[in-house]
């Protein structure tokens, strides 16, 4: 019972980043009508927004105490994050929590490059067959990304979580069972909770603004919404961007579970395509709920006892589920009926 | 025979593509590119790009894991050296056989969706190749390490008749070692055979109807035709043609990895049909040639060679340019290709072919006789 629980547990916090992915994914599929492959280059940038973030309040003044000598004889160089002498001890607590605080830099930055690449390019291919979709996001992906590299270099650069978030929390007594039975990482659980927090925000601003009703109307009927006098071209502009900021947080967040490389992007967007897929081509409860689903089918498939039974079932179980989906139930599990089955 | 029969604009484009291919190594000296591996890998991966055209050119169909296919031919062959012979017919013809197996498999259940459903589908096959290749099927594939020969192969027909001799031993056909411009020419004339089975694909009612259902799948099949069998032929046999570039790779580096089946694998195939021109002959060779070019010169360029190249920039910009265009090329040569691929798709769907056709269109208007009709491509659709 305790490993199974542990293991849905596991599946959580990647069921998480895989259902805030395909949140974007679906928002975009379902507004704009592109599919977007581009899309896990958007959660990778998320992720350097937090490096750069962190690279920023960590700039450091150099000075050269002559009074203290090192080991070696040298006078002692004493460096001094600009944080800290602007800001004293809090300085020091803002570096700590630099993960977390980049997501007010990490808000504006992706719903800007959203926009951007809206209005730039995908704007142009709204009319075009999806293969050409798919290959100009695809080519965009790859910019992207060996922009990245070019900036930040081909290596992982990890990023420390609060100090105050390190360590497990001890989720089985909060539920009834005895202490020390159930214990889980702490940030795992808050990045659980944070996705979940996340994909609330954007469920209630979809479902309780009038600004989310359009939007919802125009997924619905773009065409009469426009003859009503709205822009909804400009709406689905700014869906776009959403977009873009979901998945940016969703990398932001992730960064203490994964240190962020070049390459993430691509790595996620295949899996995140796949929960689109299971959930329903432009179903959000749909991408939400085959996030988590797959999420922790993979980590109960990564249990020694049934590896034991299938050997290699973990690598291959996101996308054997997606193969047997789209061959019995094409529409995906909340997918609407006729929406692409053929 | 009829088999081998040519029209005769088609029997003068293999002529001329023919003597091109043959004189590789004289028209590309002049751009630093006349060394037998980088030739041997332009006539490899036009073989995986013509036969990637095949499906994804005339049926319309996105495929995102033709690497798997690669990968499939590249392990064959590499057994085939390992446990029957040394000689590269049997290890092509293998290879062939089986990626077309591996082929049939995939397109039947492939195939029952289309339109982006298809693209994914292909995509999660060959991701799960590629993880079982790295993870449980390391007996045959031997994962991360790759495949490769060993001292202890058994390699039972070489052995029958000959001695085992020094050292790990190269490919070879009927005893000619493939190596270095024999290997290059040996791949060279793979190339032009793979090329004339196109055409002849492209030529026949077969390949009428895969256009048909490129353009209108629903009307073909109200016309009657039932459209999954002729798709899935068409899948198979693009899945032989990487299968035979896969075991050419082989052939001229016994060597064979887990990476070759990666997705970015899949996509670069995508990305040499797409720049020279979907739907048509030559485009997806002239796709793979710039794109391995590239991917060979340009990232081999340094700091240093620019700084050279740019020496007529006046002093104050130079390291600017320098610096800026360094990005562009070495490590960074990919950035180049992913900026050419977006311009390429934004500006000229139809690839470098299309761009061909525009300027002689230009010509033409421009009072020029109606002959050079006959130069015209055959458009894409």
């Amino acid at each position: 019972m305790d490993a199974i629980l542990a293991q849905l547990l596991n599946g959580l916090d990647k069921g998480g980043a895989y259902a805030l992915i395909a949140l974007g994914l679906t928002l975009v599929f379902g507004t704009l009508g592109v599919v977007n492959f581009a899309h896990g280059a958007l959660f990778m940038l998320g992720a350097f927004c937090a490096v750069s973030f962190r690279y920023l309040i960590t700039l450091e003044t150099v000075t050269v105490d002559p009074t203290q000598t090192t080991a070696w004889g040298t006078a002692l160089e004493v460096r001094t994050p600009l944080a800290q002498t602007w800001f004293g001890d809090w300085g020091a607590v803002l570096i700590d929590w630099s993960v977390p605080l980049s997501i007010l830099l990490a808000i504006p930055v992706m719903l800007l490059v959203g926009i951007v690449m809206e209005r730039g390019l995908i704007k142009h291919f709204y009319k075009r067959p999806h293969a050409e979709q798919i290959l100009v996001t695809f080519g965009l992906a790859i910019v992207l990304q060996e922009i990245v590299k070019a900036i930040f270099g081909p290596n992982p650069i990890s990023q420390a979580m609060p100090s105050a978030l390190r360590g497990a929390t001890d989720v089985g007594a909060l539920i009834g069972l005895a202490p020390g039975a159930l214990t889980y990482p702490l940030w795992r659980l808050i990045y659980f909770l944070f996705s979940a927090g996340v994909i609330a925000a954007v469920f209630a601003f979809l479902r309780f603004t009038t600004f989310g009703m359009v939007v919802r109307a125009g997924m619905a009927d773009r065409e009469t919404v426009g003859l009503l006098g709205i822009n909804i071209d400009r709406r689905f502009t700014i869906m776009f961007g959403l977009a873009a900021v979901v998945a940016g947080l969703a990398g932001v967040m992730y960064t203490p579970l994964l240190p962020p490389n070049y390459h993430q992007g691509m790595d996620f967007l295949v899996l995140s395509f796949v929960v689109v897929v299971v959930g329903g081509m432009g179903s959000l409860p749909g991408a939400v709920a085959a996030g988590f689903l797959l999420g922790i089918l993979q980590s109960f498939a990564s249990m020694n006892q049934i590896k034991s039974i299938i050997p290699g079932i973990d690598q291959i179980i996101i996308y054997l589920t997606a193969v047997v989906i789209l061959l019995v139930r094409p529409r995906g599990l909340f997918g609407r009926r006729g929406m692409m089955e053929n | 025979m009829a088999l081998f029969q040519l029209s005769r604009r088609d029997a003068l484009i293999l002529a001329l593509f023919a003597l091109v291919v043959v004189t590789m190594p004289v028209w590309t000296a002049p751009f630093g590119a006349n060394y037998p591996g980088l030739m041997q890998k332009f006539a490899i991966y036009a073989i995986f790009a013509i036969g990637f055209n095949i499906l994804f050119g005339l049926t319309g169909y996105l495929s995102f894991g033709h690497a798997a296919f690669l990968g499939v031919g590249s392990y064959t062959a590499v057994w085939s050296f390992k446990l029957l012979t040394m000689d590269a017919l049997p290890a092509l013809l293998l290879a062939v056989l089986v990626s077309g197996l591996f082929a049939l498999v995939i397109g039947f259940l492939s195939l029952r969706r289309s339109g982006i459903y298809f693209s994914i589908l292909t995509l999660a096959f060959a991701q799960m190749s590629y993880n079982l290749a790295y993870s449980v099927l390391t007996p045959i594939t031997n994962g991360e390490t790759s495949l490769q020969l060993t001292m202890q192969d058994p390699r039972v027909i070489d052995l029958a008749f000959s001695e085992r001799g020094v050292g790990l031993p190269t490919a070879s056909l009927f005893g000619v070692t493939l190596s270095g411009l024999s290997g290059f020419y040996f791949c060279a004339v793979v190339l032009l055979i793979a090329f004339f089975f196109a055409q002849k694909v492209f030529a026949s009612p077969f390949g009428m109807m895969l256009r048909g259902i490129k353009s209108n799948q629903m009307r073909m099949s109200y016309t009657g035709f039932n459209t999954r069998p002729y798709a899935l032929t068409a899948f198979v046999i693009s899945g032989m043609y990487a299968g035979l570039a896969g075991a050419l790779l082989a052939v001229t580096d016994p060597l064979a990895g887990a990476e070759r089946m990666q997705w970015t694998a899949s996509g670069e195939v995508v990305l040499m049909t797409i720049l020279g021109g979907v739907g048509t002959l030559i485009g997806p060779v002239m796709g793979a040639w710039l794109i391995k070019y590239f991917e060979n010169i340009f990232s081999s360029f340094n700091e240093g060679i620019l700084s050279r190249f740019f020496d007529f920039v006046p002093e104050p910009l130079h390291d600017t340019v320098v610096a800026i265009s360094s990005k562009f090329v070495g490590e960074g040569w990919q950035l180049t290709l992913g900026l050419l691929f977006v311009f390429v798709v934004v500006f000229l769907p139809g690839g470098i072919m299309e761009g061909v056709r525009r300027i002689g269109a230009l010509f033409r208007r421009r009072g020029s006789p109606p002959k050079a009709d006959a130069m015209r491509v055959q458009p894409a659709e």
